[in-house]
């Protein structure tokens, strides 16, 4: 285990509507809603954070608290494919690089994807066409922004294979998908994905469908062509494993809100938020003994459509009865400042957090 | 094989596209309501203006595409082999024969008429000779003279039953009954006409040789099978895809179930044929599978009438009834139609088993079920049909099945049934064809009556593409106890002979393809077969006729539905139309004209 | 027959280029041949022993009303209906190559390869009756099916682009009324309607070679006829399968890479999409080949379908043998097709 957190990576305070941006990516009190028949589902509900470049933040939340959803908004594809009626609603700000993308007109975003900002998806099997090879589609995304030949896209291609580490290049480059193996698989989608030279890049679960020892792998290779390219990264997890390595920040996500961020070390040294200290339990490592590990969050994720009262979390949450006034399931929790760009949405006091961290959770950990 | 996807319902949904396309054809046809009995502002003649009589007779002009349409094409366009009645009738266009029927309309129609002979035949030894001598000018449609030998290599080829199978074979039946000639394929002789029976002493003379005398014998001369064929011209069994002309038309093209064009015959000379007129320049058969098709394009006028002279199907018939009086006809059809009881089937081989049915049956709804007075036909009520001569028509009503027991008589059924041992009815099973609708239904009304005195009856619907195969076949008959069967028969030439010989006589019961069902075998009846073929004279052979009408009914032996009539389509164009007894009522087509040859 | 919707994750590593195409051909060309022996046998066991089990005379049936005994003897050794069923099977194979001979009673029947049979109703071999009727069933299954496709095809992806509207909702209620109205009732209503109503078609058929326009107005009725049957069901499908395809990581992976919807839709949607309804083509043309019969009857049609038809109301086994033969033909072929063209399409078929 390497260090965990270079630190700099500004999270910065949830702001009203200032429209002078200062970082490279800067969301603001993001909002994305989906109408169904059985109500409006929330699935992120004014959530805010900054990003710069070169730097890494990490998402992490269970499936369903909105981190997907969110990466989809920065894409401008939480309406694609969506037909007929019902459309996705969303509010808020994101700008990328001085570019307010949600009042933005929809080709110049369509222009930005790709190009500015990619994305790695989960699944690379499912996420790559099984009737192109790989050549036609890195081809594809690389001739979309670049009034090139297709023989220099085929170049292109060939060489970024080879810089995901893809043996014998220019031969696998006219395989299908189906013909690679799951981890040459998400090098070839992250081959794709950096064919632009983006500015900021999105994976959202890279590694989730991966072997164990390929995940490892896979990390070290976002890392390294991070280091070379200079992008800004979201990493988005339900892992805090996997944004260990890499994330200079972290922002936990629960019920579509975020419930704790800050620089990676304060998060995972010092969190604050009990939902964070659940995921930490829940997270293998090996720098830690052998006992008592994988403590998963009891209970399951709230809905999106009721979401709890007071705070989200308060149904699973063990410390529900500590503050007083029942104020845990009446009164929605702000986040605070615990610490040095370090926020945290719970209602109990910072010693009463500080003690349970020390006292409870550390040492199980 | 494959079909295409459809629904359950096909039924329902075919009445209902009947019912839909019925109101769109008599809206779009509106304009002609005016049509009534006497003639209409379209041209056409009238309701059954040419039924019997000749309609618009002066209005034909020579010229113009004369435009058959029709359902069916015929079995074969070889004078030899064809057996439907319309390529009888269809076949003067383009063949010849000795004699033929006159082309006059009704009965007058049924009397012969010299064609390319000189005259009708000089009949000696007793009617065993006939001697007949051939016109001048008479041509093939290369230029060549029509001579007495083409005329016997043409009824030699009746003899090749192995290779031109499917039409009548009364001609070998007359004159070589033994079956000693092979027929002209197998003839050994230098000239292919080894037939004794026949002598051409010069191309201009041709005499018969009967080894016993047939008073009918220039009845079947008249049919198409005893039309000339040259040699040099013979392609055997495909001699029908383009028969070698001797009349005023020759073929152009014939696709087999496609369409059919004959054009003028610029050899045939007018002079040389005092029964053929040759109005229109050409004459064309187009065939359509579906026949509400047929009928809606032959009421809106793209055809002129239907080849196969069968009458309009039910939905046409509404249609044309309604809007279109003037252009029916509403002839009888020469068929009647009846059950018949095979005698080997118990209790049938009892005369008063049989009568029980006749006066059981319900004799209006039978009529009913065979579409009703107009498109069904009048009651039947003797097994001569009206356009053979010596028929009564309802005059001779022996079991008063248009009078007094017109709807069934109960009570007469049940004195019949105790006669016959059976005081308490019996049961039995009709055969009925599966592919005829009208027939099945004629069951169903006969089973319903019976039930009534007592008499139970099932239903076999069998596959009527295998009529000869199953009813045709006695034994079969006995072993599935068919009791019943339901048919229809009509003349192949107009005498009793021509209807009843392969009905009534007892030499006619045959293991295979029978049509004497009931088992005929009466001394009386044969004899009196017997003696009509050797009756010269007129009014005798017409009382014989009687006789043996008679005869058949006193045996009990058929239950007549109809007097079969049909409802048949004039189109507007057509000129010098009528109905002929030669042909079963369909309109005669050798005369056909068109009012303008446009 | 169809190669189902093969799913090879993982499998062996094997190149998908043009070699696996004409192998993968190769295996499916030699699969069809052996199918095509074992339908002739089929068929031929069919229509000679059934008839012989059932005790149905065939030659008597070829007679006509007066059935003179050397006619039928004459037709049972013409027809070769007294051999053993192998003989027969064998002479016709020989047939097919080799041309065949029927003689009897003086004729002489030359029957050119490749012999299909001859029917002696209505004396035409049968091999130039197919070669005749089968441009016209093609001509209606080709024509009909550009037509469904295109109607079909356009109104599902429209349907599916525009789900829960009231054009989707229209489109569907339309495409449900022609899958259940049957041919008979369209295709009388559309003749009643534009032939006999309107007169703006003549609606007879008139061959292509005879005239274009007269072939085309011949046709029309027909194909929208037969289209809309086919187009209800395919835009049924089609809307199904592009939702389903829309809902694919691969479609959102293309948006994410900047493309325009309209390229994610034809270039990336449509082409998974277009397998299933491939499949169905291939069947559904293979069928109406042989098996148009009711729209070929409601149009009076010349085609294979009318053919057939005919052949079983005139009792002419030949032309019913040649007619299912070709029809079992032109189904293998349609089948081969389609598993061609979903080797070319789908690269995962390739290594099945």
């Amino acid at each position: 285990m390497t260090e965990l957190s270079k630190s700099g990576a500004a999270v910065g305070e949830p702001t009203g509507t200032s429209p002078a941006p200062s970082s490279f990516l800067e969301v603001r009190d993001l909002k994305v809603h989906f109408p169904t028949d059985d109500g409006l589902v929330k699935s992120v509900d004014g959530l805010s954070f900054k990003l710069e470049k070169g730097k890494t933040l990490g998402i992490v939340g269970e499936s369903g608290s909105g981190k997907s959803v969110t990466s989809l908004g920065i894409m401008g594809l939480h309406t694609a494919g969506q037909y007929g009626k019902r459309k996705a609603q969303i509010s808020g700000e994101i700008w990328l690089d001085g570019t307010e993308l949600l009042s933005a007109d929809p080709d110049h975003v369509r222009k930005l994807r790709g190009r500015e900002v990619s994305m790695i998806f989960q699944d690379p099997l499912s996420a790559l066409h099984p009737y192109y090879t790989i050549g036609q589609q890195i081809v594809e995304a690389y001739r979309i922004h670049n009034n090139v030949d297709k023989k220099t896209a085929r170049r292109r291609a060939i060489e970024m294979l080879d810089r995901v580490g893809i043996p014998q290049p220019d031969k696998r480059v006219d395989n299908y998908p189906h013909e690679f193996s799951g981890g040459m698989r998400q090098r070839a989608m992250i081959a794709m994905s950096l064919v632009n030279n983006p500015e900021l890049l999105i994976a959202d679960e890279p590694t989730t469908a991966l072997d164990v020892t390929v995940q490892a792998q896979i990390l070290d290779l976002i890392r390294d062509l991070q280091k070379e390219f200079g992008s800004a990264v979201i990493i988005i997890t339900h892992d805090l494993g996997v944004v260990a390595e890499l994330a200079d920040d972290i922002l936990v996500m629960y019920g579509g809100r975020c419930v704790e961020r800050g620089p990676a070390e304060k998060v995972f040294y010092e969190p604050r938020h009990p939902y964070t200290w659940g995921l930490l339990g829940s997270m293998p490592r090996l720098d830690r003994e052998q006992q008592e590990r994988l403590i998963p969050v009891k209970g399951s994720p709230p809905s999106l459509i009721n979401v709890p009262s007071g705070c989200a979390f308060n149904p699973r949450c063990p410390y529900a009865d500590v503050p007083k006034d029942n104020l845990t399931r009446t009164v929605r929790p702000e986040l605070t400042e615990v610490g040095s760009q370090h926020w945290a949405a719970c209602h109990m006091t910072q010693e009463q957090r500080e003690r349970i961290w020390t006292e409870e959770i550390a040492p199980r950990l | 094989m494959t079909t295409q996807r459809t629904s359950g319902r096909r039924k329902q949904a075919a009445a209902a596209v009947a019912a839909v396309a019925a109101l769109l054809t008599t809206a779009a046809c509106g304009g002609g309501g005016g049509d009534e009995n006497g003639g209409s502002k379209t041209g056409a003649a009238g309701f059954d203006a040419a039924n019997n009589k000749v309609a618009q007779a002066d209005l034909a002009t020579k010229g113009g595409e004369l435009k058959f349409a029709g359902a069916q094409d015929a079995d074969s366009w070889d004078t030899t082999r064809g057996y439907y009645g319309f390529m009888w009738n269809f076949a003067r266009y383009y063949s010849r024969q000795l004699v033929t029927s006159a082309t006059q309309p009704g009965a007058k129609g049924a009397e012969l008429t010299p064609d390319l002979a000189t005259d009708m035949a000089k009949v000696s030894d007793d009617g065993k000779t006939y001697t007949y001598t051939l016109r001048d000018g008479i041509t093939w449609e290369d230029g060549k003279p029509i001579t007495s030998k083409d005329i016997k290599y043409g009824i030699e080829r009746v003899w090749a039953q192995d290779v031109l199978s499917g039409g009548p074979v009364y001609l070998k039946d007359v004159l070589d009954p033994k079956g000693e000639y092979k027929g002209p394929y197998k003839d050994k002789a230098a000239d292919k006409l080894g037939l004794k029976a026949i002598d051409t002493p010069d191309d201009k003379t041709i005499v018969f040789h009967l080894p016993e005398a047939n008073a009918d014998f220039e009845e079947i001369l008249a049919l198409v099978s005893a039309s000339p064929v040259r040699q040099d011209m013979d392609t055997k069994s495909k001699y029908g895809l383009h028969p070698f002309s001797s009349g005023p038309y020759k073929f152009a093209s014939y696709n087999p179930g496609k369409d059919l064009t004959l054009v003028r015959n610029t050899e045939w000379k007018q002079a040389s044929d005092p029964v053929r007129k040759a109005y229109p320049d050409k004459i064309s058969i187009k065939f359509f599978s579906n026949a509400n098709d047929l009928d809606a394009r032959l009421i809106a006028g793209d055809y002129d009438l239907d080849i196969n002279q069968t009458g309009l199907s039910p939905q046409g018939r509404t249609t044309a009834l309604q809007e279109h009086k003037a252009n029916l006809d509403n002839p009888v059809s020469g068929y009647i139609r009846y059950a018949v009881f095979p005698q080997s089937v118990k209790p049938f081989d009892n005369i008063h088993c049989r009568k029980a049915v006749i006066y059981g049956a319900d004799h209006v709804s039978l009529q009913t079920a065979r579409g009703g007075p107009v498109a069904g036909g009048d009651i039947g009520t003797n097994m001569l049909p009206p356009t053979v001569p010596g028929s009564e028509g309802q005059k001779y009503d022996p079991y008063e099945l248009n009078g007094a027991n017109k709807s069934g008589n109960a009570a007469k059924a049940k004195e019949e049934l105790k006669a016959c041992g059976q005081p308490n009815g019996f049961k039995t099973t009709i055969a009925v064809r599966n592919n005829k609708p009208v027939e099945v239904a004629t069951a169903e009304s006969l089973q319903a009556s019976l039930k009534k005195v007592g008499i139970t009856v099932d239903i076999d619907q069998y596959d009527g593409s295998q009529t000869s195969g199953i009813i045709g076949s006695p034994s079969n008959v006995k072993k599935k106890g068919y009791g019943i069967i339901i048919m229809g028969w009509g003349a192949d030439f107009g005498s009793v002979q021509g209807f009843g010989l392969p009905l009534w006589d007892g030499k006619y019961i045959l293991e295979s393809g029978n049509n004497n069902f009931a088992l005929i075998d009466d001394k009386k009846i044969n004899g009196m077969f017997d003696t009509y073929v050797k009756t010269q004279d007129d009014a005798g052979k017409l009382q014989i006729a009687k006789d043996i009408n008679h005869a058949v009914m006193d045996g009990g032996y058929y239950l007549p539905f109809v007097f079969e009539k049909f409802v048949n389509w004039r189109g507007n164009r057509l000129a010098n139309v009528y109905t002929s007894d030669a042909f079963s009522g369909m309109y005669d087509f050798v005369n056909l004209g068109l009012k303008s040859s446009k | 027959m169809i190669a189902g919707h093969r799913k090879t994750s993982g499998g062996p590593r094997s190149r998908g280029g043009p070699r696996a195409v004409l192998a993968y051909l190769i295996r499916r060309l030699f699969a069809a041949a052996v199918m095509l022996v074992v339908i002739i046998m089929v068929v031929f066991g069919i229509f000679f022993l059934v008839p012989k089990w059932a005790g149905v005379d065939v030659a008597t049936s070829f007679v006509g009303k007066q059935a003179d005994p050397a006619a039928v003897e004459a037709v049972r050794v013409k027809l070769g209906l007294g051999d053993p069923i192998y003989v027969q099977v064998w002479e016709f194979f020989k047939g097919i190559f080799a041309g065949r001979t029927y003689a009897a009673g003086g004729d002489v029947t030359n029957c050119a390869a490749p012999c299909f049979g001859y029917s002696f109703r209505s004396e035409q071999a049968v091999w130039p009756v197919l070669t005749d009727r089968f441009p016209v069933t093609l001509g209606l299954a080709l024509g009909a099916a550009v037509l469904w496709l295109l109607f079909g095809v356009s109104a599902g992806v429209l349907s599916a682009l525009k789900r829960g509207t009231l054009w989707d909702r229209g489109a569907m209620v339309i495409a449900l009324a022609g899958v259940s109205l049957p041919i008979y009732f369209t295709g009388l209503l559309s003749l009643a309607i534009f032939s006999y109503g309107l007169g703006w078609i003549d609606g007879e058929y008139v061959p292509l070679e005879e005239s274009f326009t007269g072939w085309l107005s011949g046709m029309i009725l027909p194909w929208i006829t037969l289209a809309f049957l086919y187009a209800a069901m395919y835009a049924r499908i089609t809307r199904a399968t592009m939702m389903e395809i829309l809902g694919e990581d691969y479609i959102r992976t293309a948006r994410a890479k900047g493309l325009k919807e309209q390229v994610v839709i034809r270039k990336h949607a449509m082409r998974s999409t277009m397998t299933p309804i491939l499949t169905m083509l291939g069947m559904d043309l293979g069928a109406l080949i042989g098996g148009a019969i009711l729209t070929e009857t409601t149009f009076s049609l010349p085609g294979l379908g009318q053919a057939v038809l005919n052949g079983i109301k005139n009792q002419d086994l030949p032309i019913i043998l040649g007619v299912t033969l070709i029809t079992s033909v032109a189904v293998l072929i349609a089948n081969l097709v389609v598993d061609v063209m979903y080797a070319v399409i789908d690269p995962r078929v390739r290594l099945a």
